[in-house]
């Protein structure tokens, strides 16, 4: 889809605010606007506390913004009701979590297919992407392990390959390597970054800088605000460089 | 979402926790068995009754002089009751049994005092058909063995005399009789089951038994029965009608399978009980079970379920366990029940109504257990349900 026309904004955040309630509220997001176009590959950075998951949870439609607007893939999430926010989330948009959340009594193709359970995708469809989307992790000869039989590493290489199985607009990872060791951080992040050679837009929140450095674009993020954003390499459509 | 994709889903959760999905249907199974073998036995038992009624009709009527306080006369009925019976038109047979003072015992060394209960009785030759019985062992009374020392034992009586074989002999009243033959326990006359019984024209000879029936069998025509018992005390004993008992002993069988009914509503509400802690525990196992996979649950969300199907995936979930346990209880219920039955003897009869109505309490019990954790379970906010402690 990038081949044809100038990369689009499958994200766009303008002056988004979170408070959560209590007395007095808590305020985490204080205005934060930021663009991210489709293929680029970015890591949010901020240290713990600085806001990072909330605004994860913004940007993947978990949580709605105090105030402020969120643009996924096109659509405006304060106009969708929840049930159409589960559709932007089934379709636009894929999640790779910390702790996996890989269920264990399912093989890793079931579970990299119920990626696509709520997208009205026939099973055998589902199947047979979700062994394509293994393939391309590099996990084609582990199909029908269980997670539980799995090393860190591969378990997480199975999230990612639920994350991408849909072919989302936009992949959000919640401190993918967070669990891992070195040596498997190193594999996933070198794995986030073929699919972001094959087209594939990812948002990665991290606190390690080491990682968050590897990556063409970096925001970083301290008390609810961004610091500092190295700037798209990209040209968004519609838009003058 | 596709059923199958439903049925998947909901299964997730029982396949990770066997023992614990198969402890709670087991809650369900227990209730549903209970309420199911109930129903099944008691339905057979009901059943068999009907068939021994079915076989020996409802058409006896026995016919007594009344006896105790106030009812004066002798305890006997008029010398020519039978006769007189036999004349009203819808009776088509009639036979009777009289007392005869004598005492029946092994053999003549044995006290006279330990009869062992066994009565004897002058009977009829007609007296087995008419009550509906038949002989085990030899033979019974005909015209000929009437007139001679010759007897037919009641199976009680055979067994406490320990006598299994036409042949022996027995010390009656003051002499030997011949045993000519034992009969089968009877069902609608269980005095004869503790008699031995010789002929009339015997008793007459040898005992000085009057004439006079103590009790007379009667069969009618199925259609008249009513009619004729209203005819049978000034038909009997013209004189004092009121001195006549009529009865008739189908009556009882009938009264039995009535009665096993009011049995069966009170064990079907022990089971009702059982059912409605085994939907407690289902109920239990779910609300531990949403808590417990609040993590799966924002998952799913995330995935992109919706609240609707989210909660589809833990009802089903509730209702798979429920049906699992109904399945389960109806087929222990079925077993407790053919194995109740063969041992009593009787055709194994599973009720449809409680096989339909035991899995359709299941579901409905799965579904209310179900519907509150489900909802819960839709309710939880999805970034909430992320957020691991």
């Amino acid at each position: 889809m990038s081949e044809l026309a100038l990369p689009e904004v499958v994200l766009g955040l303008r002056d988004v605010h979170k408070s959560f309630p209590g007395s007095p509220p808590t305020e985490v997001l204080f205005g934060v606007s930021l663009d991210v176009l489709g293929g680029e590959l970015v890591a949010l950075v901020g240290p713990s506390g600085s806001g990072k998951s909330t605004l994860l949870n913004i940007v993947g439609t978990l949580d709605r913004p105090t105030s402020g607007a969120v643009r996924i893939a096109g659509y405006d999430s304060a106009e969708l009701s929840d049930r159409q926010l589960s559709a932007v989330r089934a379709r636009e948009l894929g999640f790779v979590f910390q702790q996996f959340f890989l269920l264990d009594g399912m093989t890793a193709l079931d579970n990299v297919a119920d990626g696509l359970l709520y997208t009205g995708t026939g099973r055998a469809e589902r199947r047979e992407q979700a062994a394509e989307a293994l393939e391309r992790v590099g996990l084609g000869h582990r199909v029908s392990h269980h997670p539980n039989q799995m090393s860190g590493g591969e378990r997480q290489r199975v999230a990612i390959a639920r994350a991408v199985v849909g072919h989302p607009a936009l992949v959000l990872a919640d401190e993918p390597t967070g669990n891992l060791d070195t040596r498997s951080s190193r594999s996933i992040i070198d794995l986030l970054h073929e699919l972001n050679d094959e087209g594939a837009t990812i948002l990665v929140i991290t606190h390690d800088r080491e990682i968050a450095t590897s990556f063409p674009r970096q925001i970083e993020l301290r008390d609810g605000r961004v610091e500092s954003d190295t700037g798209s390499a990209l040209t968004p459509a519609g838009r003058e460089p | 979402m596709h059923p199958g994709d439903i049925l998947r889903s909901g299964s997730v959760g029982l396949r990770t926790r066997r023992l614990r999905a198969g402890l709670s249907a087991l809650g369900i199974a227990i209730g549903i068995a209970a309420m199911v073998a109930v129903l099944g036995i008691s339905e057979s038992s009901k059943n068999d009754l009907l068939s021994v009624l079915d076989k020996l009709g409802t058409n006896l009527i026995s016919v007594k002089a009344s006896t105790g306080i106030g009812a004066g006369g002798s305890g006997q009925l008029p010398d020519g009751a039978p006769l007189m019976l036999g004349h009203v038109r819808p009776v088509e047979q009639v036979s009777y049994v009289t007392s005869v003072n004598a005492k029946v015992r092994r053999t003549d060394y044995i006290p006279s005092e330990q009869t062992g209960g066994i009565t004897v009785k002058a009977a009829t030759s007609q007296l087995l058909d008419t009550i509906g019985g038949s002989v085990a062992r030899g033979r019974f009374l005909d015209e000929t063995s009437s007139q001679y020392p010759t007897t037919v034992l009641g199976s009680v009586a055979a067994q406490r005399l320990g006598i299994d074989e036409p042949g022996a002999r027995i010390w009656l009243g003051d002499q030997w009789f011949e045993v000519i033959g034992v009969l089968d326990p009877l069902t609608l006359a269980q005095d004869i089951d503790r008699s031995a019984m010789i002929g009339v024209p015997v008793a007459r000879r040898l005992f000085d038994t009057t004439a006079a029936p103590e009790t007379v069998y009667l069969r009618a025509n199925p259609d008249k029965v009513v009619a004729v018992e209203s005819v049978i005390p000034a038909t009997a004993n013209p004189d004092n009608p009121d001195q006549v008992q009529v009865s008739r002993p189908s009556d009882a069988i009938e009264a039995r399978a009535a009665a096993s009914n009011a049995f069966t509503a009170l064990f079907l509400g022990l089971g009702a009980v059982a059912l409605l802690v085994g939907g407690v525990g289902i109920a239990n196992v779910m609300v531990i079970s949403v808590l417990e996979r609040r993590s799966e649950i924002g998952l799913r969300r995330a995935l992109g379920a919706t609240r609707r199907h989210v909660a589809v995936q833990f009802l089903s979930e509730a209702l798979l366990l429920s049906v699992i346990g109904g399945a389960g209880g109806v087929t222990l219920g079925a077993l407790v029940t053919a194995g109740y039955d063969l041992t009593r003897g009787w055709a194994i009869v599973v009720p449809l109504i409680g096989v339909i109505g035991g899995l359709g309490a299941a579901l409905c019990i799965g579904a209310i257990a179900g519907l509150y954790p489900a909802l819960r379970a839709a309710r939880l906010a999805p970034a909430e349900a992320l957020r691991t402690v």
